[in-house]
């Protein structure tokens, strides 16, 4: 376990050390969208009914940005290792495949909390959202923060290069989360691209997510979990046998 | 007891390229063992595979008796790298560095040792700055302290000296030949052959993926052929007959290589029929220089 702890903790120290790049400015972000949306829309949208729209946006921002950031983590911290030459560190010593993944996990998960949690709290000072299952909220926040973990973790071993990292980011990652409804319900979409929202597994991470907030959703919660926590399961299954064989890392 | 360090026809290919090609090599415990070999020869590539960080196309390899892939985790924890590539974590400072390095092995309470890591490495002045802030000497040294760690029996250092100044050269070997005596088994790669010969008593020679020497460095120093007679002549020429004897060496100076001591009569009356004076003379002992130029010429 002493091994897990201390990758664990190198890999918050990592980023935590430039906390400004890798918190703030999120959250920033955050509330720039949050300010120019809510401005733009407030009381010409409805989602829910007897919900305001920056109120209906929150939720939605502080998961879409818990998750870029849980990707961005875990990602950023594999290449970097790679390029520089530094991952042989951990890879001479004898952590367990277990200790080496889940290590990389967490603190994606721990990065992304912090800065969702972030993105929550600043907003409060506008709008009091309240939080009616906070359960349902954390379970969602920690397998979708653990799911886009996993996916950094899986693109960050397979990228060479900065720029494929990049890629992988702004093609699959970025659309998959903007598409996913934060700032729409997928109700207000034609149906065929509410179903083709069905098919994108963000959208199940956020919607769930924001059950937690308003009780209501476009989907059963149930459901969104289920969705969740097969993706979570497939991609630890995908990134654990990646790690064990060396793909990419043992050459 | 388990052999420390034990190759049995070992393979890799890199694409077109074989870099090891049937290895078979066996270091035992408490030996200091040199690996040799020009560059290209599949020394980092045998390291590598021993560390893990490489796998093997074919054959065994075992670290104090561990299956490298079988037994991974008790192979790399018995085994400290030194690895040829300055790498550093930029995030953090040197006893950051240590501390990491210590607990992925496990190990929570070592300070007592990274400290004495750190004093033996000259590291103290520094321990606090971040690894970006230092020289390359001691970022070498930093890469030095992180393989000893967790006090490996066996340790690689993967040409530890290249691009480092004298003093640190011999601070460093002074403190691995104490690791040795306190019974670490050491295993050494360097482009410096006159520092292999002092430390190694074992010599293993690799030249395109294969062994092709290993020996005790005393047995290969016998085995090189030839004696070679360092001059300093006036005028400085050799008559027709030495001339085709003659081997590089240093300025201003003639080296003849000849078969054995009695030539050394007849060379002498040549170069005094030639007129020409011997103002200096030396018998040069075979150096582990000159057995790698012979070995790495043969075939």
């Amino acid at each position: 376990m002493t091994g897990f702890r201390t990758l664990l903790y190198k890999e918050m120290l990592r980023f935590w050390k430039v906390s400004f790049q890798t918190v703030a400015a999120p959250i920033i972000t955050a509330l720039l969208y949050l300010l120019v949306f809510s401005h733009v829309l407030e009381g010409r949208v409805e989602v829910y009914p007897g919900v305001s729209y920056t109120a209906f946006l929150i939720p939605g921002l502080a998961m879409m940005s818990l998750l870029q950031n849980a990707f961005a983590n875990s990602s950023s911290s594999m290449i970097q290792s790679k390029v520089t030459g530094n991952i042989i560190f951990v890879l001479l010593p004898p952590l367990s495949h277990a200790e080496f993944y889940w290590a990389y996990i967490v603190a994606a998960v721990v990065r992304g909390l912090m800065v969702g949690l972030g993105v929550f709290s600043v907003t409060l000072v506008t709008v009091a959202v309240p939080v009616p299952h906070p359960f349902w909220a954390l379970v969602f926040a920690l397998l979708g923060g653990g799911i886009l973990g996993a996916l950094g973790l899986i693109a960050g071993i397979w990228a060479d290069k900065f720029d494929q990292l990049a890629t992988f980011q702004n093609f699959i990652i970025v659309p998959l989360t903007f598409l996913a409804g934060v700032f729409y319900s997928i109700h207000s979409l034609p149906p065929f691209w509410q179903a083709v929202s069905h098919l994108n597994p963000f959208f199940y991470m956020i919607d769930g997510f924001r059950f937690g907030f308003f009780n209501a959703s476009d989907v059963p919660p149930t459901t969104s979990l289920v969705v969740v926590a097969i993706c979570f399961a497939a991609l630890s299954f995908i990134a654990l046998q990646m790690i064990k064989r060396g793909w990419k890392l043992r050459h | 007891m388990a052999a420390a360090i034990e190759v049995r026809q070992v393979y890799k290919r890199y694409g077109d390229v074989q870099a090891l090609d049937g290895v078979d090599l066996t270091v035992a415990p408490g030996e200091f063992f040199a690996l040799l070999g020009p560059n290209g020869a599949g020394k980092t590539t045998l390291i590598s595979v021993l560390a893990g960080l490489a796998r093997a196309d074919r054959g065994t390899v075992r670290v104090m008796g561990f299956d490298v892939r079988e037994n991974y985790r008790e192979a790399r924890r018995a085994l400290g790298v030194v690895p040829q590539e300055l790498v550093f974590d930029p995030f953090f400072t040197v006893r950051e560095t240590l501390r990491i390095q210590s607990g992925y092995f496990g190990l929570r309470h070592n300070e007592t040792w990274i400290d004495e890591v750190i004093e033996r490495l000259d590291l103290a002045a520094k321990a606090d700055a971040n690894m970006r802030a230092l020289s390359g000497g001691m970022k070498r040294r930093v890469l030095v302290a992180q393989a000893l760690v967790h006090k490996p029996p066996v340790i690689i250092l993967d040409e530890p000296t290249a691009g480092v100044d004298v003093e640190l050269r011999q601070g460093l070997w002074g403190f691995v030949r104490q690791l040795n005596a306190a019974g670490h088994t050491i295993v050494l790669t360097t482009h410096y052959l006159e520092e292999a010969e002092t430390l190694c008593s074992r010599v293993a020679m690799l030249k395109n993926g294969r062994v092709v020497a290993l020996d005790t460095t005393r047995n290969l120093l016998a085995g090189v052929s030839g004696i070679h007679l360092k001059l300093r002549l006036d005028p400085d020429r050799l008559p027709p007959g030495l001339a085709e004897q003659s081997v590089p060496g240093p300025e201003g100076y003639r080296v003849l290589a000849i078969q054995k001591h009695a030539d050394i009569p007849d060379l002498m009356i040549a170069l005094r029929q030639g007129g020409i004076a011997v103002q200096e003379l030396e018998l040069l002992q075979p150096d582990l220089e000159e057995a790698f130029v012979q070995i790495m010429g043969r075939r």
